[in-house]
Protein backbone atom coordinates (compact mmCIF):
# COMPACT_ATOMS: atom_id res chain seq x y z
CA UNK A 1 0.00 0.00 0.00
CA UNK A 2 1.46 3.49 -0.84
CA UNK A 3 1.87 5.60 1.87
CA UNK A 4 -0.30 8.66 1.95
CA UNK A 5 1.32 12.08 1.16
CA UNK A 6 2.34 14.25 4.37
CA UNK A 7 0.92 17.76 3.20
CA UNK A 8 1.45 20.34 6.27
CA UNK A 9 -1.18 23.10 6.57
CA UNK A 10 -0.01 26.28 7.75
CA UNK A 11 -3.41 28.33 7.81
CA UNK A 12 -5.79 30.84 9.87
CA UNK A 13 -9.55 30.50 9.53
CA UNK A 14 -10.41 27.67 7.73
CA UNK A 15 -12.24 25.49 10.56
CA UNK A 16 -13.92 28.93 11.54
CA UNK A 17 -14.68 29.22 8.06
CA UNK A 18 -16.17 25.86 7.82
CA UNK A 19 -14.23 24.60 4.98
CA UNK A 20 -11.30 22.13 6.96
CA UNK A 21 -13.50 19.31 6.07
CA UNK A 22 -13.21 20.32 2.17
CA UNK A 23 -9.29 20.94 2.39
CA UNK A 24 -9.00 17.38 4.16
CA UNK A 25 -11.41 15.71 1.57
CA UNK A 26 -9.13 17.24 -1.18
CA UNK A 27 -6.04 16.18 -0.23
CA UNK A 28 -7.63 12.60 0.47
CA UNK A 29 -8.75 12.11 -3.07
CA UNK A 30 -5.65 12.52 -4.36
CA UNK A 31 -3.82 10.32 -1.80
CA UNK A 32 -2.72 13.05 0.63
CA UNK A 33 -3.28 13.23 3.82
CA UNK A 34 -3.20 17.05 5.71
CA UNK A 35 -1.38 17.45 8.91
CA UNK A 36 -0.91 20.27 11.55
CA UNK A 37 3.08 20.78 12.56
CA UNK A 38 3.41 19.86 16.17
CA UNK A 39 4.92 23.20 18.00
CA UNK A 40 4.95 23.56 21.60
CA UNK A 41 3.29 26.68 22.83
CA UNK A 42 6.82 27.99 24.38
CA UNK A 43 8.21 27.96 20.91
CA UNK A 44 5.63 29.89 19.00
CA UNK A 45 6.94 33.45 20.14
CA UNK A 46 10.45 32.47 20.00
CA UNK A 47 9.83 31.42 16.45
CA UNK A 48 7.49 34.61 15.70
CA UNK A 49 9.93 37.02 16.98
CA UNK A 50 12.44 35.44 14.96
CA UNK A 51 10.90 35.59 11.65
CA UNK A 52 10.47 39.06 12.34
CA UNK A 53 7.14 39.84 11.34
CA UNK A 54 4.92 41.43 13.75
CA UNK A 55 1.27 40.58 13.06
CA UNK A 56 -1.61 40.75 15.45
CA UNK A 57 -3.13 37.03 14.86
CA UNK A 58 -2.12 34.41 17.04
CA UNK A 59 -2.97 31.95 14.32
CA UNK A 60 -0.66 33.42 11.85
CA UNK A 61 1.85 33.54 14.69
CA UNK A 62 1.38 29.82 15.04
CA UNK A 63 1.67 29.60 10.72
CA UNK A 64 5.20 31.20 11.22
CA UNK A 65 6.41 29.32 13.94
CA UNK A 66 5.24 25.74 12.16
CA UNK A 67 6.73 27.21 8.66
CA UNK A 68 10.06 27.54 10.52
CA UNK A 69 9.69 24.25 12.07
CA UNK A 70 9.48 22.45 8.47
CA UNK A 71 12.30 24.21 7.79
CA UNK A 72 14.35 23.21 10.58
CA UNK A 73 13.43 19.79 9.67
CA UNK A 74 11.90 19.26 13.37
CA UNK A 75 9.30 18.39 11.61
CA UNK A 76 8.54 16.24 8.35
CA UNK A 77 6.24 16.66 5.50
CA UNK A 78 6.59 15.81 1.95
CA UNK A 79 4.50 18.99 0.75
CA UNK A 80 2.64 22.55 2.71
CA UNK A 81 -0.24 23.85 1.90
CA UNK A 82 -0.95 27.44 3.31
CA UNK A 83 -4.22 28.63 3.46
CA UNK A 84 -6.03 31.94 4.99
CA UNK A 85 -8.70 33.74 4.64
CA UNK A 86 -9.97 35.84 1.23
CA UNK A 87 -9.67 39.81 1.94
CA UNK A 88 -7.52 39.52 5.38
CA UNK A 89 -4.86 41.86 4.23
CA UNK A 90 -2.43 40.42 7.36
CA UNK A 91 -3.00 36.72 6.70
CA UNK A 92 -1.93 37.79 2.87
CA UNK A 93 1.17 39.12 3.73
CA UNK A 94 2.30 36.32 5.91
CA UNK A 95 0.86 33.66 3.37
CA UNK A 96 3.06 35.82 0.75
CA UNK A 97 6.02 35.43 3.12
CA UNK A 98 5.92 32.42 4.45
CA UNK A 99 5.41 30.54 0.72
CA UNK A 100 8.51 32.74 -0.16
CA UNK A 101 10.61 31.57 2.75
CA UNK A 102 9.59 27.72 2.47
CA UNK A 103 10.81 28.11 -1.21
CA UNK A 104 14.29 29.93 -0.36
CA UNK A 105 15.30 27.27 2.51
CA UNK A 106 13.67 24.45 1.59
CA UNK A 107 12.76 21.86 -1.44
CA UNK A 108 9.40 21.44 -0.13
CA UNK A 109 6.54 22.38 -2.85
CA UNK A 110 4.13 24.79 -1.70
CA UNK A 111 1.09 25.73 -2.66
CA UNK A 112 -1.02 28.62 -0.95
CA UNK A 113 -4.79 29.84 -1.14
CA UNK A 114 -7.01 32.07 0.47
CA UNK A 115 -10.75 30.79 0.76
CA UNK A 116 -13.61 31.81 1.60
CA UNK A 117 -17.06 29.77 3.44
CA UNK A 118 -18.00 28.82 -0.18
CA UNK A 119 -14.45 27.06 -1.19
CA UNK A 120 -15.03 23.35 -1.76
CA UNK A 121 -12.75 20.40 -2.05
CA UNK A 122 -13.23 20.46 -5.99
CA UNK A 123 -11.74 24.17 -6.08
CA UNK A 124 -8.59 22.45 -4.43
CA UNK A 125 -8.42 19.57 -6.25
CA UNK A 126 -5.89 20.28 -8.90
CA UNK A 127 -3.69 21.94 -6.08
CA UNK A 128 -3.50 19.52 -3.77
CA UNK A 129 -3.30 16.74 -6.92
CA UNK A 130 -0.07 18.79 -7.84
CA UNK A 131 1.37 18.84 -5.05
CA UNK A 132 0.97 15.16 -4.09
CA UNK A 133 2.25 14.75 -7.71
CA UNK A 134 5.39 16.90 -7.18
CA UNK A 135 5.99 14.95 -4.10
CA UNK A 136 5.50 11.45 -5.16
CA UNK A 137 6.45 11.30 -8.96
CA UNK A 138 9.90 13.37 -8.94
CA UNK A 139 11.43 11.02 -10.76
CA UNK A 140 9.36 11.28 -13.43
CA UNK A 141 8.84 14.58 -13.33
CA UNK A 142 12.60 15.14 -14.15
CA UNK A 143 12.36 13.07 -17.83
CA UNK A 144 14.07 15.46 -20.20
CA UNK A 145 13.40 13.21 -23.07
CA UNK A 146 9.99 11.68 -25.08
CA UNK A 147 10.84 8.18 -25.82
CA UNK A 148 9.08 5.92 -28.46
CA UNK A 149 5.68 6.06 -29.33
CA UNK A 150 3.28 8.02 -27.17
CA UNK A 151 -0.19 10.03 -27.30
CA UNK A 152 -0.65 13.21 -24.91
CA UNK A 153 -4.15 14.64 -24.48
CA UNK A 154 -5.40 17.88 -22.81
CA UNK A 155 -9.40 17.73 -21.98
CA UNK A 156 -9.66 21.49 -21.26
CA UNK A 157 -12.44 24.08 -20.18
CA UNK A 158 -12.41 25.97 -23.67
CA UNK A 159 -10.47 23.75 -25.73
CA UNK A 160 -9.34 19.79 -26.15
CA UNK A 161 -5.94 19.37 -27.78
CA UNK A 162 -3.74 15.67 -29.01
CA UNK A 163 0.04 15.66 -29.69
CA UNK A 164 1.53 12.41 -30.98
CA UNK A 165 5.31 12.38 -30.31
CA UNK A 166 7.96 9.66 -31.58
CA UNK A 167 11.06 9.81 -30.38
CA UNK A 168 11.42 13.42 -28.86
CA UNK A 169 9.33 14.52 -32.00
CA UNK A 170 6.32 15.99 -32.43
CA UNK A 171 4.67 14.22 -35.54
CA UNK A 172 0.91 14.91 -35.33
CA UNK A 173 -1.37 17.11 -33.60
CA UNK A 174 -5.42 17.90 -33.25
CA UNK A 175 -7.04 20.88 -31.96
CA UNK A 176 -10.78 21.66 -31.65
CA UNK A 177 -13.28 23.80 -29.16
CA UNK A 178 -14.25 21.38 -25.90
CA UNK A 179 -18.21 20.20 -26.64
CA UNK A 180 -18.84 16.92 -25.31
CA UNK A 181 -15.90 16.35 -23.67
CA UNK A 182 -15.67 12.24 -24.57
CA UNK A 183 -16.34 13.24 -28.25
CA UNK A 184 -13.88 16.28 -28.48
CA UNK A 185 -11.15 14.27 -27.22
CA UNK A 186 -11.62 11.46 -29.54
CA UNK A 187 -12.00 13.58 -32.40
CA UNK A 188 -9.07 15.55 -31.43
CA UNK A 189 -7.24 12.10 -31.29
CA UNK A 190 -8.04 10.81 -34.79
CA UNK A 191 -6.67 13.82 -36.33
CA UNK A 192 -3.51 13.70 -34.16
CA UNK A 193 -3.00 9.91 -35.08
CA UNK A 194 -4.50 10.65 -38.90
CA UNK A 195 -1.84 13.47 -39.36
CA UNK A 196 0.96 11.44 -37.86
CA UNK A 197 0.57 8.56 -40.09
CA UNK A 198 0.14 6.14 -37.15
CA UNK A 199 -2.77 3.62 -36.01
CA UNK A 200 -4.15 3.58 -32.18
CA UNK A 201 -2.54 -0.11 -31.58
CA UNK A 202 0.69 1.71 -32.44
CA UNK A 203 0.53 3.96 -29.68
CA UNK A 204 2.59 2.73 -26.57
CA UNK A 205 1.59 4.73 -24.46
CA UNK A 206 -1.07 7.25 -23.62
CA UNK A 207 -1.58 10.35 -20.59
CA UNK A 208 -4.04 13.08 -20.23
CA UNK A 209 -4.39 16.17 -18.14
CA UNK A 210 -6.82 19.08 -17.86
CA UNK A 211 -10.63 19.40 -16.49
CA UNK A 212 -11.56 16.18 -18.05
CA UNK A 213 -8.67 14.33 -17.70
CA UNK A 214 -10.51 11.50 -15.36
CA UNK A 215 -13.58 11.04 -17.54
CA UNK A 216 -11.36 10.54 -21.34
CA UNK A 217 -8.28 8.70 -19.41
CA UNK A 218 -10.66 5.90 -18.11
CA UNK A 219 -12.33 6.07 -21.32
CA UNK A 220 -8.83 5.69 -23.71
CA UNK A 221 -7.43 3.78 -20.64
CA UNK A 222 -4.65 6.00 -19.83
CA UNK A 223 -1.70 4.69 -18.62
CA UNK A 224 -1.05 8.64 -16.78
CA UNK A 225 -3.49 11.03 -15.92
CA UNK A 226 -1.94 13.99 -14.32
CA UNK A 227 -3.17 17.87 -13.54
CA UNK A 228 -2.12 19.94 -15.88
CA UNK A 229 -0.08 22.33 -12.96
CA UNK A 230 2.85 19.94 -13.34
CA UNK A 231 2.08 18.45 -17.02
CA UNK A 232 1.84 22.07 -18.56
CA UNK A 233 4.99 23.45 -16.59
CA UNK A 234 7.02 20.17 -17.40
CA UNK A 235 5.88 20.88 -21.28
CA UNK A 236 6.59 24.74 -21.14
CA UNK A 237 9.79 24.18 -20.06
CA UNK A 238 10.87 20.88 -22.47
CA UNK A 239 9.50 22.88 -25.52
CA UNK A 240 11.37 26.41 -24.49
CA UNK A 241 14.64 23.90 -23.90
CA UNK A 242 14.68 25.42 -20.40
CA UNK A 243 14.95 21.94 -18.64
CA UNK A 244 17.71 23.18 -16.30
CA UNK A 245 17.87 26.07 -13.78
CA UNK A 246 14.68 28.34 -12.99
CA UNK A 247 11.89 29.30 -15.17
CA UNK A 248 8.17 30.66 -14.58
CA UNK A 249 5.60 29.35 -16.20
CA UNK A 250 2.48 31.40 -17.01
CA UNK A 251 -0.80 29.81 -19.03
CA UNK A 252 -3.79 31.94 -19.30
CA UNK A 253 -6.74 29.50 -19.84
CA UNK A 254 -10.21 29.73 -20.80
CA UNK A 255 -11.28 29.33 -17.48
CA UNK A 256 -8.65 30.08 -14.94
CA UNK A 257 -4.56 30.65 -14.72
CA UNK A 258 -1.93 29.22 -13.84
CA UNK A 259 1.19 30.79 -12.14
CA UNK A 260 4.25 28.25 -11.90
CA UNK A 261 7.52 28.53 -10.37
CA UNK A 262 10.50 25.66 -12.18
CA UNK A 263 13.58 24.63 -11.16
CA UNK A 264 14.88 21.50 -13.31
CA UNK A 265 11.50 21.19 -14.52
CA UNK A 266 9.88 20.37 -11.39
CA UNK A 267 7.73 22.67 -10.16
CA UNK A 268 8.24 24.65 -6.95
CA UNK A 269 5.44 27.60 -6.21
CA UNK A 270 2.42 27.42 -7.73
CA UNK A 271 -0.82 29.43 -8.35
CA UNK A 272 -4.19 28.41 -9.75
CA UNK A 273 -7.03 31.03 -9.95
CA UNK A 274 -9.34 33.49 -11.63
CA UNK A 275 -11.37 35.04 -9.52
CA UNK A 276 -13.46 36.18 -12.54
CA UNK A 277 -13.74 35.75 -16.42
CA UNK A 278 -12.18 39.24 -16.76
CA UNK A 279 -8.88 37.94 -16.45
CA UNK A 280 -9.43 35.14 -18.45
CA UNK A 281 -9.09 33.85 -22.27
CA UNK A 282 -12.93 34.18 -22.11
CA UNK A 283 -12.37 38.26 -22.28
CA UNK A 284 -10.32 37.80 -25.58
CA UNK A 285 -12.53 35.47 -27.25
CA UNK A 286 -15.88 37.91 -26.26
CA UNK A 287 -13.15 40.88 -27.25
CA UNK A 288 -12.48 39.52 -30.80
CA UNK A 289 -15.93 38.74 -31.36
CA UNK A 290 -17.22 42.18 -30.82
CA UNK A 291 -14.37 43.25 -32.65
CA UNK A 292 -15.47 41.12 -35.04
CA UNK A 293 -12.24 39.24 -35.70
CA UNK A 294 -11.50 35.91 -35.53
CA UNK A 295 -9.44 35.20 -32.43
CA UNK A 296 -6.28 34.24 -33.76
CA UNK A 297 -6.82 38.14 -35.67
CA UNK A 298 -6.78 39.45 -32.46
CA UNK A 299 -2.81 39.45 -31.41
CA UNK A 300 -2.05 41.22 -34.99
CA UNK A 301 -4.65 43.56 -34.19
CA UNK A 302 -3.78 44.74 -30.56
CA UNK A 303 0.00 44.57 -31.97
CA UNK A 304 -1.58 47.85 -34.15
CA UNK A 305 -2.76 49.72 -31.33
CA UNK A 306 -2.48 51.68 -27.98
CA UNK A 307 -3.87 50.34 -25.15
CA UNK A 308 -3.02 53.63 -22.85
CA UNK A 309 -5.82 55.36 -24.92
CA UNK A 310 -8.46 53.08 -24.20
CA UNK A 311 -9.23 52.88 -20.26
CA UNK A 312 -10.22 48.76 -19.20
CA UNK A 313 -10.55 47.26 -16.52
CA UNK A 314 -11.33 43.54 -17.00
CA UNK A 315 -11.52 42.58 -13.12
CA UNK A 316 -15.42 41.24 -13.87
CA UNK A 317 -16.12 40.32 -17.46
CA UNK A 318 -19.14 42.46 -17.47
CA UNK A 319 -18.11 45.38 -16.60
CA UNK A 320 -14.60 44.87 -18.76
CA UNK A 321 -17.14 44.38 -21.57
CA UNK A 322 -19.00 47.35 -21.29
CA UNK A 323 -15.71 49.51 -21.15
CA UNK A 324 -15.26 47.65 -24.53
CA UNK A 325 -18.18 49.10 -25.62
CA UNK A 326 -18.16 52.31 -24.22
CA UNK A 327 -15.11 53.02 -25.65
CA UNK A 328 -16.37 52.01 -29.05
CA UNK A 329 -18.71 53.89 -28.69
CA UNK A 330 -17.01 57.34 -27.76
CA UNK A 331 -14.99 56.52 -31.29
CA UNK A 332 -11.95 54.57 -29.96
CA UNK A 333 -10.33 52.31 -32.89
CA UNK A 334 -10.29 48.87 -32.98
CA UNK A 335 -6.59 48.30 -32.33
CA UNK A 336 -6.42 50.54 -29.10
CA UNK A 337 -9.53 48.65 -27.76
CA UNK A 338 -7.61 44.97 -28.56
CA UNK A 339 -4.47 46.08 -26.97
CA UNK A 340 -6.55 47.44 -24.06
CA UNK A 341 -8.23 44.61 -23.56
CA UNK A 342 -4.62 42.38 -23.76
CA UNK A 343 -3.68 44.87 -21.65
CA UNK A 344 -6.34 44.50 -18.67
CA UNK A 345 -6.18 41.09 -18.79
CA UNK A 346 -2.10 40.83 -18.39
CA UNK A 347 -2.61 43.33 -15.66
CA UNK A 348 -5.20 41.33 -13.95
CA UNK A 349 -3.00 38.20 -13.78
CA UNK A 350 0.11 40.28 -12.74
CA UNK A 351 -2.07 41.78 -10.13
CA UNK A 352 -3.86 38.86 -8.80
CA UNK A 353 -1.74 35.69 -9.66
CA UNK A 354 2.23 36.64 -10.15
CA UNK A 355 1.85 38.48 -6.91
CA UNK A 356 1.89 35.10 -5.17
CA UNK A 357 5.21 33.78 -7.15
CA UNK A 358 8.36 34.87 -7.52
CA UNK A 359 9.30 35.50 -11.17
CA UNK A 360 12.34 34.07 -11.98
CA UNK A 361 13.40 34.17 -15.76
CA UNK A 362 13.01 33.09 -18.37
CA UNK A 363 9.37 33.44 -18.20
CA UNK A 364 7.46 31.04 -20.47
CA UNK A 365 4.16 31.90 -21.72
CA UNK A 366 2.09 28.76 -22.76
CA UNK A 367 -1.50 27.57 -23.75
CA UNK A 368 -3.61 29.06 -26.48
CA UNK A 369 -4.14 32.73 -25.42
CA UNK A 370 0.06 32.76 -26.03
CA UNK A 371 -0.81 33.09 -29.40
CA UNK A 372 -2.33 36.22 -29.00
CA UNK A 373 0.68 38.78 -29.58
CA UNK A 374 -0.89 41.32 -27.95
CA UNK A 375 -0.78 39.75 -24.53
CA UNK A 376 2.39 38.54 -24.87
CA UNK A 377 3.56 41.76 -25.36
CA UNK A 378 1.53 43.89 -22.08
CA UNK A 379 2.73 41.10 -19.98
CA UNK A 380 6.29 41.34 -21.21
CA UNK A 381 5.35 45.24 -20.49
CA UNK A 382 4.36 44.58 -17.32
CA UNK A 383 7.15 42.16 -16.01
CA UNK A 384 9.69 44.40 -17.77
CA UNK A 385 11.36 40.94 -19.75
CA UNK A 386 10.89 38.97 -22.86
CA UNK A 387 8.88 36.61 -22.93
CA UNK A 388 9.59 32.88 -24.37
CA UNK A 389 6.68 31.77 -26.00
CA UNK A 390 7.91 28.23 -26.93
CA UNK A 391 6.32 26.43 -30.62
CA UNK A 392 3.52 24.26 -30.51
CA UNK A 393 2.52 26.48 -26.81
CA UNK A 394 -0.92 26.16 -27.65
CA UNK A 395 -0.34 22.31 -27.18
CA UNK A 396 1.10 22.33 -23.69
CA UNK A 397 -0.71 19.99 -21.93
CA UNK A 398 -0.33 17.30 -24.68
CA UNK A 399 2.80 17.39 -24.99
CA UNK A 400 3.73 17.45 -21.51
CA UNK A 401 1.60 14.43 -21.03
CA UNK A 402 3.23 12.84 -24.11
CA UNK A 403 6.60 13.19 -22.96
CA UNK A 404 5.66 12.30 -19.06
CA UNK A 405 4.04 9.16 -20.52
CA UNK A 406 6.92 7.96 -21.94
CA UNK A 407 8.20 6.87 -18.60
CA UNK A 408 5.32 4.19 -18.42
CA UNK A 409 6.57 2.97 -21.42
CA UNK A 410 6.90 -1.17 -20.86
CA UNK A 411 9.86 -2.99 -21.78
CA UNK A 412 8.76 -6.10 -24.15
CA UNK B 1 -26.18 35.41 39.10
CA UNK B 2 -24.79 37.35 36.35
CA UNK B 3 -23.96 36.48 33.13
CA UNK B 4 -20.65 37.58 32.33
CA UNK B 5 -18.42 37.27 28.94
CA UNK B 6 -15.07 36.59 29.25
CA UNK B 7 -12.14 37.63 26.85
CA UNK B 8 -10.21 35.59 25.87
CA UNK B 9 -13.51 33.35 25.43
CA UNK B 10 -10.97 30.60 26.10
CA UNK B 11 -9.35 31.16 29.53
CA UNK B 12 -10.60 28.40 31.69
CA UNK B 13 -8.84 30.23 34.52
CA UNK B 14 -11.28 33.58 33.78
CA UNK B 15 -14.20 30.75 33.34
CA UNK B 16 -13.41 29.28 36.37
CA UNK B 17 -13.64 32.14 38.63
CA UNK B 18 -16.65 33.45 37.05
CA UNK B 19 -18.22 30.37 38.43
CA UNK B 20 -16.51 30.27 41.43
CA UNK B 21 -18.15 33.74 42.48
CA UNK B 22 -21.57 32.09 41.14
CA UNK B 23 -22.07 33.66 37.69
CA UNK B 24 -22.27 32.37 34.92
CA UNK B 25 -19.06 32.63 32.34
CA UNK B 26 -20.52 33.29 29.03
CA UNK B 27 -16.82 31.35 27.43
CA UNK B 28 -15.73 28.77 24.76
CA UNK B 29 -14.72 25.57 26.28
CA UNK B 30 -11.93 25.10 24.39
CA UNK B 31 -8.53 24.68 26.66
CA UNK B 32 -5.19 25.83 25.05
CA UNK B 33 -2.43 23.09 25.35
CA UNK B 34 0.83 23.02 25.54
CA UNK B 35 1.81 21.15 22.42
CA UNK B 36 -0.53 23.08 19.77
CA UNK B 37 -1.22 20.17 17.01
CA UNK B 38 -4.56 21.15 15.77
CA UNK B 39 -5.48 23.68 12.59
CA UNK B 40 -5.43 27.02 15.17
CA UNK B 41 -4.48 27.40 18.56
CA UNK B 42 -8.74 27.43 19.58
CA UNK B 43 -9.62 24.58 17.23
CA UNK B 44 -13.61 24.07 17.80
CA UNK B 45 -14.41 20.88 19.02
CA UNK B 46 -17.23 20.32 16.96
CA UNK B 47 -16.85 20.89 12.97
CA UNK B 48 -17.95 24.32 11.82
CA UNK B 49 -19.87 24.26 8.32
CA UNK B 50 -19.94 26.71 5.54
CA UNK B 51 -23.24 27.75 7.17
CA UNK B 52 -21.66 29.57 10.47
CA UNK B 53 -19.74 32.37 8.38
CA UNK B 54 -22.96 33.17 6.62
CA UNK B 55 -24.87 33.38 10.28
CA UNK B 56 -22.23 35.75 11.12
CA UNK B 57 -23.09 38.27 8.87
CA UNK B 58 -25.06 39.59 11.44
CA UNK B 59 -21.94 40.93 13.12
CA UNK B 60 -19.87 41.47 10.30
CA UNK B 61 -20.30 42.13 6.56
CA UNK B 62 -19.78 39.76 3.37
CA UNK B 63 -16.34 41.97 2.62
CA UNK B 64 -15.18 40.53 6.17
CA UNK B 65 -12.63 37.61 6.23
CA UNK B 66 -15.30 34.22 6.52
CA UNK B 67 -13.15 33.20 9.63
CA UNK B 68 -13.75 36.42 11.87
CA UNK B 69 -17.65 35.86 10.77
CA UNK B 70 -17.71 32.47 11.38
CA UNK B 71 -16.14 32.98 15.08
CA UNK B 72 -18.94 35.83 15.19
CA UNK B 73 -21.66 33.27 14.80
CA UNK B 74 -20.08 31.73 18.10
CA UNK B 75 -19.50 34.64 20.03
CA UNK B 76 -21.98 37.01 18.72
CA UNK B 77 -25.17 35.86 20.69
CA UNK B 78 -22.61 35.62 23.69
CA UNK B 79 -22.13 39.10 23.55
CA UNK B 80 -25.53 39.94 23.05
CA UNK B 81 -26.43 37.54 26.16
CA UNK B 82 -24.11 38.85 28.77
CA UNK B 83 -24.42 41.43 31.62
CA UNK B 84 -21.11 41.98 32.51
CA UNK B 85 -17.76 41.71 30.81
CA UNK B 86 -13.99 40.85 31.78
CA UNK B 87 -11.66 41.70 29.32
CA UNK B 88 -7.76 40.66 29.87
CA UNK B 89 -5.57 42.45 27.27
CA UNK B 90 -2.22 41.31 25.86
CA UNK B 91 -2.87 37.94 27.98
CA UNK B 92 -0.66 35.48 27.62
CA UNK B 93 -1.04 32.76 25.07
CA UNK B 94 -1.23 29.86 27.68
CA UNK B 95 -3.70 31.90 29.55
CA UNK B 96 -6.23 31.53 27.12
CA UNK B 97 -6.08 33.02 23.52
CA UNK B 98 -8.78 33.69 20.31
CA UNK B 99 -7.06 33.32 17.02
CA UNK B 100 -7.71 35.89 14.77
CA UNK B 101 -6.77 39.84 15.89
CA UNK B 102 -9.48 41.53 13.37
CA UNK B 103 -12.01 38.89 15.22
CA UNK B 104 -10.81 40.16 18.48
CA UNK B 105 -10.75 43.58 17.65
CA UNK B 106 -14.81 43.62 16.96
CA UNK B 107 -15.45 41.79 19.30
CA UNK B 108 -13.67 44.14 22.46
CA UNK B 109 -15.80 46.62 20.33
CA UNK B 110 -18.88 45.29 20.39
CA UNK B 111 -18.05 44.95 24.48
CA UNK B 112 -17.22 48.59 25.03
CA UNK B 113 -20.43 49.75 23.11
CA UNK B 114 -22.68 47.63 25.61
CA UNK B 115 -23.71 49.52 28.84
CA UNK B 116 -22.67 47.01 31.22
CA UNK B 117 -20.24 46.55 33.83
CA UNK B 118 -17.11 45.84 32.45
CA UNK B 119 -13.87 45.29 34.21
CA UNK B 120 -10.76 45.49 31.64
CA UNK B 121 -7.22 44.60 32.39
CA UNK B 122 -3.64 44.33 31.25
CA UNK B 123 -2.24 40.74 31.96
CA UNK B 124 0.06 41.16 34.63
CA UNK B 125 4.14 40.79 33.97
CA UNK B 126 5.02 40.13 37.44
CA UNK B 127 4.17 38.37 41.18
CA UNK B 128 2.92 42.25 42.42
CA UNK B 129 1.03 42.62 39.14
CA UNK B 130 -0.59 39.17 39.47
CA UNK B 131 -1.77 39.73 43.03
CA UNK B 132 -3.48 43.07 42.21
CA UNK B 133 -4.68 41.47 38.54
CA UNK B 134 -6.59 38.33 40.83
CA UNK B 135 -7.96 40.98 43.70
CA UNK B 136 -9.27 43.24 41.02
CA UNK B 137 -11.21 40.41 39.33
CA UNK B 138 -12.12 38.82 42.60
CA UNK B 139 -13.97 42.70 43.72
CA UNK B 140 -15.29 43.06 40.20
CA UNK B 141 -17.09 39.69 40.59
CA UNK B 142 -17.95 39.74 44.30
CA UNK B 143 -19.41 43.57 43.24
CA UNK B 144 -21.31 42.16 40.44
CA UNK B 145 -22.81 39.75 43.10
CA UNK B 146 -24.02 42.52 45.44
CA UNK B 147 -25.44 44.67 42.80
CA UNK B 148 -27.55 41.71 41.91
Amino acid sequence: MTLPVRIAQLSCGPEYSGIQHEIDTAARQVGGEVFYPDVALKDILRDFNMFGLDVRSPDLKLAIARAMALVDGRVEADAVFIATCFRCAEAAIVRNELRRYINEHSKLPVVSYSFTERTTSGTLLTRMEALTTIARRRALLARETQQGITLGLDSGSATTKAVVMKDNKIIGTGWQPTTEVLKSAQDVIAHALSEAGITRDEVQAVGTTGYGRFLVGKEIHADLIQEELTVNSKGAVYLANRQHGPATVIDIGGMDNKAITVMDGIPGVFTMGGICAGASGRFLEMTAKRLGVDITELGPLSMKGFGGRVPMNSYCIVFGTQSLVNALAAGSTREDVAAAACHSVAEQVFEQQLQEVDIKEPVIMVGGTSLIEGLVFAMGELLQTKIVVPPYSQYIGAVGSALLVSGFIKDD
Amino acid sequence: MVKVFIYPATSLILSDMVERFGHTPLSSAIAIRERIQTAGLESPPLQITPEEPKKGLKWAAVEVPAGVRGRMSLYGPMIGECEAAIIINDADLAFGCMGCARTNELIKFLIHQKEIPKLELFYPKNEEEGVKFVAAIKRFLTELGASK
